[in-house]
């Protein structure tokens, strides 16, 4: 957990906390046209916008899901072939050792299976999850940020990181309250 | 043309002249009941889950289905004892109630996905109350279909041959089998529901997490919850990795149904050999997954005082979804006369007259009142807006799902092309326990589910509330 600019200093970041979503994405928005670079905003729902508020915009989820998925796809179709044609060929019918028409559905059932469980652990692995400790979690009030609650985080380890100034920029959206969010 | 240009952006005018000249009966009705906030859905919703009491009727409702679950496992070990010949299936009707029920829950599973991920890709905001639930259903059905066809092997202790592994045999799975496609379709399918349903739970799991003040109970919840804090960066790829969720299972759904057909389809019994086997049967998939929906939804709503969230309007849209798929296979079995008759073939034109007027009669005309006539009654608001008569019409729908495949299988097989070979099939008593008893198996796990997980997305309830729209400066215009 290296900072980009800065030690670690023993402070995460500084949060406020806001009761309603509009007051969030203000509050995100304006910090990222203010220069700060480094910060996280978290919401009970997912708010259209505050993911690119935050600065990010793609969760490269796509080429996971589309390599798993033709992976899948290929694999399932290989193990019929392999299995029936060249391990122990089976005549069924008469029909030809290489009757690729049988081999679809099961190669379209391996595809989304892949395609499926990229996505899932896909999402998970780039989420960073499971994360059992995260410094958010010893503020006092954020087990309300799965309830009614909005929260954004500057971090410490942003370059533009000056406690005071951060408080005082926090305080200009009207927040519930500002915290300091210890490592 | 040079007159005054009105400037009033349309948007601001429309609310105004909608009100005055749009009847109150033509506005949509809310998805979610009035005065309800962020804090009010989240309470609502998780305090079923986290309340010390648990209501009495709850109990009942598990003993009851526990004591299915007791004689499912009798019809079971009986089953490992015996063999399959305590069932009625024998020559030439190889397949019974075995395939019946597989076909029946499998089915059923449909509606839960149908709800979950196509109505999502559709944009259908009504979904979002009952897909939770729809697909705990789902993961049920698919839990009690996946009973039968492991235990109709005969020895299921072998059941592992169905994997393609290599073994010391040197053989393969035979993969030209459509018995092979439902393997893999449906294992695929119990896979992907559970992904799909357990990606849903994640941030309503954190909410019960920051909710639970005993401790144990807060760390249980903490670790399938996976530390998720609602981070918008983790929000933004947890949506995009549920809509490709959604965007795979819909053709899996329709895959999966389809491949069930095939089973039939695929053999030459006058009565499976049809093409429009695949489109037929998933249809009438969501049909009875829509029934199975409704027969859950409504004392559900009304036991946990839901009226709420899951409001006349989903009941009424659930009833047209019902009225339309119930069409659908009215279709299919009118298709099935005008192909038996039009094809000139003898065996398929005995199959209709079997059907129509053979041993099994009584169950084809049940099949046409309960499939066919039942669900004419949603043509009619008064019964769609009915909990009642919406109930009453799903109940008849899962009876009728039931005697479909009744209809389409052991009736088809009973009377095949020689007549020296044809015979009867009635269910035993272990037949009907093991029925009996996979009901109990779904009802039990229901039981489970809404103790102890919350039966309604709680944070897709949020996105509802009018406050939960926020907008970029640079969007506003």
């Amino acid at each position: 957990m290296g900072g980009i600019g800065k030690p670690i200093t023993g402070l995460y970041g500084v949060i406020a906390e806001f009761s309603d979503a509009q007051a969030l994405l203000d509050a995100a928005n304006s910090a990222r046209e203010e220069g700060y670079t480094e910060m996280d905003a978290f919401s009970p729902f997912p708010i259209h916008g505050l993911a690119e508020a935050v600065g990010f915009a793609k969760t490269g989820l796509s080429a996971v899901v589309l390599t798993m998925g033709i992976l899948g796809g290929i694999g399932g179709f290989f193990m019929c072939w392999y299995a029936n044609v060249i391990s122990y060929p089976l005549n069924i019918g008469g029909k030809p050792y290489n009757s690729w028409p049988a081999w679809i559905p099961i190669a379209f059932e391996c595809a989304i299976l892949l395609a499926a469980l990229g996505a899932v652990l896909g999402m998970l692995a780039l989420n960073g999850l499971p994360m059992p400790y995260h410094p958010v979690f010893n503020v006092r009030r954020f087990d309300q940020a799965s309830r009614d609650k909005f929260f954004l985080v500057l971090q410490a380890r942003d370059p533009k990181f000056q406690l005071d100034e951060v408080r005082d920029f926090l305080d200009k959206f009207n927040p519930r309250e500002v915290v300091d969010v210890p490592w | 043309m040079a007159t005054t240009k009105d400037t009033t952006p349309v948007h601001e005018v429309r609310p105004v002249t909608q009100e005055l000249r749009i009847p109150a009966r033509y506005l949509p009705t809310p998805t979610i009941g009035p005065g309800h906030s962020f804090a009010t859905i989240t309470d609502h919703i998780s305090t079923i889950v986290l309340r010390r009491k648990t209501p009495i009727g709850w109990f009942i409702g598990l003993l009851i289905a526990m004591g299915g679950v007791g004689l499912l496992s009798i019809s079971i070990t009986w089953l490992l004892v015996k063999g399959i010949g305590i069932w009625g299936i024998n020559h030439p009707v190889g397949w019974g109630m075995d395939i019946i029920n597989f076909v029946w829950w499998i089915g059923i599973g449909h509606a839960g996905t149908l709800i979950s991920a196509i109505l999502l890709l559709l944009r259908q905001e009504w979904r979002t109350s009952i897909n939770r639930f729809a697909e705990a259903m789902t993961l049920f059905a698919v839990a009690s279909a996946g009973l039968y066809p492991a235990l109709h092997t005969g020895r299921p202790w072998f059941d592992y041959w169905l994997f393609p592994y290599p073994n010391t045999m040197g053989l393969w799975p035979q993969f030209r089998s459509p018995l092979m496609w439902d393997v893999f379709a449906v294992s695929t399918y119990a896979t992907v529901s559970a992904l799909f349903w357990y990606v849903g739970l994640i941030p309503d799991l954190a909410t019960l997490r920051d909710r639970a003040t005993n401790i144990w109970v807060k760390r249980a919840y903490g670790a399938f919850a996976l530390g998720w804090r609602g981070s918008a960066k983790h929000w933004l790829r947890y949506e995009h990795a549920y809509l490709l969720l959604a965007g795979l299972s819909t053709p899996l759904v329709l895959s999966v149904h389809t491949i069930v057909s095939f089973d039939f389809a695929v053999a030459q019994i006058p009565g499976w050999h049809a093409t429009f086997f695949p489109p037929y049967f998933v249809a009438g998939a969501v049909f009875a997954g829509f029934a199975m929906v409704l027969t859950l939804a409504i004392p559900a709503r009304k036991f946990f005082r839901l009226e709420d969230f899951i409001t006349m309007k989903h009941l009424e849209n659930m009833g047209k979804v019902l009225l339309a798929t119930g069409l659908i296979v009215v279709y299919a079995y009118a298709m099935e006369w005008f192909y038996g008759l039009y094809s000139g073939n003898a065996f398929e034109g005995y199959m209709l007259k079997n059907r129509a007027t053979g041993p099994y009669a009584k169950m084809y005309v049940a099949l046409w009142v309960c499939n066919g006539l039942a669900p004419q009654l949603m043509w009619f608001k008064r019964f769609r807006t009915s909990t009642f008569w919406l109930f009453v019409v799903a109940m008849f729908v899962n009876v009728g799902m039931w005697l479909e495949r009744f209809v389409i299988i052991p009736a088809s097989l009973h009377r095949d092309f020689l007549p020296s070979s044809w015979g009867m099939y009635h269910g035993t008593f272990w037949d009907w326990s093991m029925f009996i008893g996979s009901i109990g198996l779904f009802f039990s796990l229901l039981f489970l589910f809404v103790r102890f997980l919350p039966m309604i997305s709680i944070f897709e309830m949020r996105t509802l509330l009018p406050e939960a729209q926020a907008h970029s400066h640079e969007e506003a215009h």
